[in-house]
């Protein structure tokens, strides 16, 4: 599905990336702590995550996460911004807590992704 | 839905809490920071988090959860499971994401909870 | 092996502790290069993902730090050294889970104790070691595997 298509189904803003909501995505991981994001996450799913701070950037840069959702309606500060603008990161808000956010997302098709680089190295 | 159908149904693995799978789940919440769950989660939430340290068991215990499920492969630490046992909370494990168990759970509460159920 | 000719390349960060606002940058330095020199995306993804780590870490619980890093056709090794409080217990800080981050590192969502077991799992080889009260040195190789 489209950013656009995640953003009504999560009813949600967007703080970054206007113009890159045709992205197609596929696949969600969804936590809190960034060493756990960096162990398991995929390139080119979404973050669902409950933090705001400019470290939520670095983690998905480094791991080429395709957008960021920034569930309760949490608005980050205008560093977080300013460097997702900068690494051309979308980030988008949403009212709902992380379990109802991933619950709608699933309902739609989005599935998790659990696959350890370890993995991904050993099939490509 | 009590934890006993979910945990069944999701094929969760149970660590403590035995006799306390009747409990009746009201809703979920996922989240790994402590402070997060403390001021945001409600009563009849089944918490689902990466977190092992024994201090979850407390949180859930105050916020009187339907239980813990530790995601992702992850199992409580031993004082974590020792804690759990002592305070009879049910804590669960499941090789599935975040993500994953959160999408599952949501759509099994959905299901069974008639059309009325109000979103938060 | 079949090895490529490929640029080498060597360079040295320094990492401030303390300095939250800008931890993280050295390893975005670090995977932009690595990127532009044409590894592959695996090779780019476990080497960033080390040296942020480690960055982390250096910005958390020591005073200052440099990370070097250098890029052989055959492996990414990656070094990082600090001055700081050390490891007491280097078995006990590799514990997944292990963690004696503060509060406020808590909030940014780091201090699961996982950084340590991810920098292992990720690299080809790993090497710590720490003094108390002088600092600690990692020492991280990712090979590069030619070919398909
Ligand atoms: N460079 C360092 N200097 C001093 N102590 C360190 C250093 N690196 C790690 N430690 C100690 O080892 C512990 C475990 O480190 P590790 O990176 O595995 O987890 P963490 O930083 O606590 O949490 P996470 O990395 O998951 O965010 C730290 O809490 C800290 O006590
Ligand atoms: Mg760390």
């Amino acid at each position: 599905m489209t950013l656009n298509e995640v953003i009504e189904i999560l009813d949600a803003d967007v703080l970054v990336g206007q113009d890159q909501l045709e992205m197609e995505v596929k696949t969600a991981f969804g936590a809190d702590l960034m060493s756990d994001v960096l162990a398991f996450a995929k390139s080119g799913s979404l973050l669902l995550t409950g933090l705001t701070n400019p470290q939520v950037i670095r983690t998905s840069d480094i791991l080429d996460i395709a957008a960021i959702i920034m569930v309760r309606g949490k608005k980050p500060a205008p560093e977080t911004i300013r460097l997702a603008e900068e690494l051309r990161i979308p980030v988008l808000s949403t009212k709902y807590i992380l379990f109802e956010t991933a619950g709608r997302l699933y309902e739609k098709g989005i599935k998790g992704c659990v696959e350890r680089v370890d993995n991904n190295f050993a099939r490509s | 839905m009590d934890l006993e159908t979910i945990a069944t149904c999701l094929n969760l693995k149970v660590f403590s809490g035995f006799d306390q799978l009747k409990t009746e789940v009201l809703d979920g919440y996922t989240g790994d920071l402590l402070s997060d769950v403390m001021a945001n989660s409600k009563e009849g939430d089944l918490w689902m988090t990466r977190q092992v340290h024994q201090n979850i068991i407390a949180v859930a215990s105050l916020k009187d959860h339907a239980g813990i499920i530790m995601v992702q492969g992850a199992e409580p630490a031993k004082d974590t499971l020792e804690k759990a046992l002592k305070e009879n909370i049910p804590v669960m494990g499941t090789d599935l994401s975040g993500f994953e168990i959160a999408g599952r759970i949501y759509n099994l509460l959905k299901e069974k909870q008639d059309i009325t159920r109000i979103d938060p | 092996m079949h090895v490529h000719e490929k640029p080498t390349f060597e360079s040295n960060y320094t990492v401030q502790g303390g300095n939250f606002d800008e931890a993280g940058k050295v390893a975005s330095q670090i995977k932009v290069i690595l990127k532009k020199l044409g590894l592959q995306t695996d090779v780019v993804r476990k080497a960033a993902l080390v040296a942020y780590e480690s960055e982390i870490n250096i910005v958390s619980y020591a005073r200052k730090g440099t990370i070097s890093i250098s890029v052989t056709p055959g492996q990414v090794k990656i070094e990082t050294t600090d001055e700081g409080q050390g490891i007491p217990d280097i078995n006990l800080a590799m514990q997944e889970g292990y963690s004696t981050a503060t509060s406020k590192i808590r909030e940014m969502g780091f201090g699961a104790g996982m950084g340590l077991c991810n920098i292992k799992k990720f690299s080809d080889y790993f090497q710590i070691t720490s003094e108390i009260g002088k600092g600690t040195h990692l020492k991280m190789i990712i090979n590069i595997e030619n070919g398909v």
